[in-house]
C-alpha cells in the first residue's frame, strides 16, 4: 500500500506519489522541521546530514549538507515559495556538487520547482509530488544524478531497523 | 548476461543516458545529438560506440552520415534504470515510515 511511483509527464515535469500511514500533519511536519529530516532524507548507507536548514515560511531558506563520513559531500540549497500547512508545499531546489561534476552538468544543477501536497487518505496520507525542470534534458540528468549520487540503499539495513 | 553487464556499464554515464534519453524521441544524426550536449562530434561519436557495443543503439550507413536509433529493447533498460531511482527514493521514505510511527506512538501499529 505504500509503494512509490515514479513517473515521467510531458517534456520536464517528473511526478512522484507515495503513501504513509501516518496523517498529513506528520508527513508534513517531518519535511519542514529539522531534526526529524536528519532522521530520513539521507539517501544511501552510510550518508548523514550533518548541516539541515529549514525556515519553513514563505522566502525562508533551505540548506541541506550530507556527507559520507570519509570526503564525500553532497549539498542541496532552496527556497521556500509557499506554505499551506498541512497540505501543501511548493518550493525550488538545486543540487551543489563538489568538483568535478559528472560531464557536462551544470552546477549548481538547474532549478528543480517543486510542489508538494499531503492529502489525507483513509487513515494515512497520500503524498504527491510534482517536480518542474526547465526542459527535458535538464529533466533526464537530474534523474540519473539522483542515481549516481546512489539514492540507492540497502534494503537489506533498512529491515533491520529497530522498531 | 554479458550484454547486460554491458548496458549497465553503458547506462553509468550521465550523458549516455541522456544521449539515449533524445534517441527515445527518434533517429537522430551525430550532428544533431552533439548540439544539445556542448560536446565535440568526436567526443559524441565515442559514447555511441559505447551505447552501440552494449546493444543500446543501433546505426544505419546512409551517404556520410550514420544515423542512429534506439535498438528494440533498449527502453527496457531506460525502464530498469528508473527502477533503480524508485528504488532510491523508496529508500528514504522507508526510513520517513519508521520515523512516522516513532512519532505517533498511537498509530504504531499497523491499522489495516
Amino acid at each position: 500500500m505504500t509503494r512509490l511511483t515514479l513517473k515521467i509527464e510531458g517534456d520536464t515535469h517528473v511526478v512522484v506519489t507515495r503513501r504513509f500511514k501516518a496523517s498529513p500533519e506528520a508527513v508534513y511536519r517531518a519535511h519542514t522541521e529539522p531534526a526529524l529530516i536528519q532522521k530520513w532524507l539521507l539517501g544511501p548507507e552510510g550518508w548523514t546530514m550533518p548541516v539541515c536548514i529549514n525556515e519553513a515560511k514563505p522566502g525562508g531558506r533551505i540548506r541541506y549538507e550530507w556527507s559520507d563520513g570519509s570526503g564525500g559531500s553532497l549539498t542541496l540549497t532552496g527556497e521556500y515559495v509557499a506554505l499551506e500547512p498541512f497540505g501543501r508545499i511548493v518550493h525550488v531546489e538545486r543540487f551543489h556538487m563538489p568538483d568535478p561534476a559528472p560531464d557536462n552538468m551544470p552546477n549548481p544543477t538547474p532549478d528543480n520547482h517543486i510542489e508538494t501536497r499531503f492529502e489525507a487518505d483513509g487513515q494515512g496520507t497520500l503524498m504527491t509530488m510534482r517536480m518542474t525542470l526547465p526542459d527535458s534534458a535538464t529533466r533526464e540528468a537530474m534523474l540519473a544524478t539522483g542515481m549516481e549520487y546512489g539514492m540507492e540503499a540497502s534494503y537489506a539495513r533498512l529491515d533491520e531497523l529497530p522498531a | 548476461m554479458n550484454n547486460l553487464d554491458a548496458a549497465f556499464s553503458a547506462l553509468a554515464d550521465p550523458t549516455r543516458r541522456a544521449i539515449l534519453a533524445r534517441l527515445a524521441l527518434g533517429e537522430t544524426t551525430v550532428m544533431e545529438l552533439a548540439e544539445p550536449f556542448a560536446m565535440s562530434q568526436p567526443a559524441v561519436s565515442r559514447h555511441l560506440k559505447v551505447l552501440e557495443g552494449a546493444g543500446l543503439i543501433t546505426r544505419r550507413i546512409e551517404g556520410t552520415k550514420r544515423p542512429c536509433r534506439l535498438a528494440p529493447g533498449a527502453l527496457e533498460e531506460i525502464d530498469k534504470w528508473l527502477a533503480m531511482l524508485r528504488r532510491a527514493l523508496e529508500a528514504n521514505y522507508d526510513r520517513l515510515d519508521q520515523l512516522l510511527a516513532d512519532m505517533e506512538p498511537g498509530k504504531e501499529t499497523d491499522p489495516k
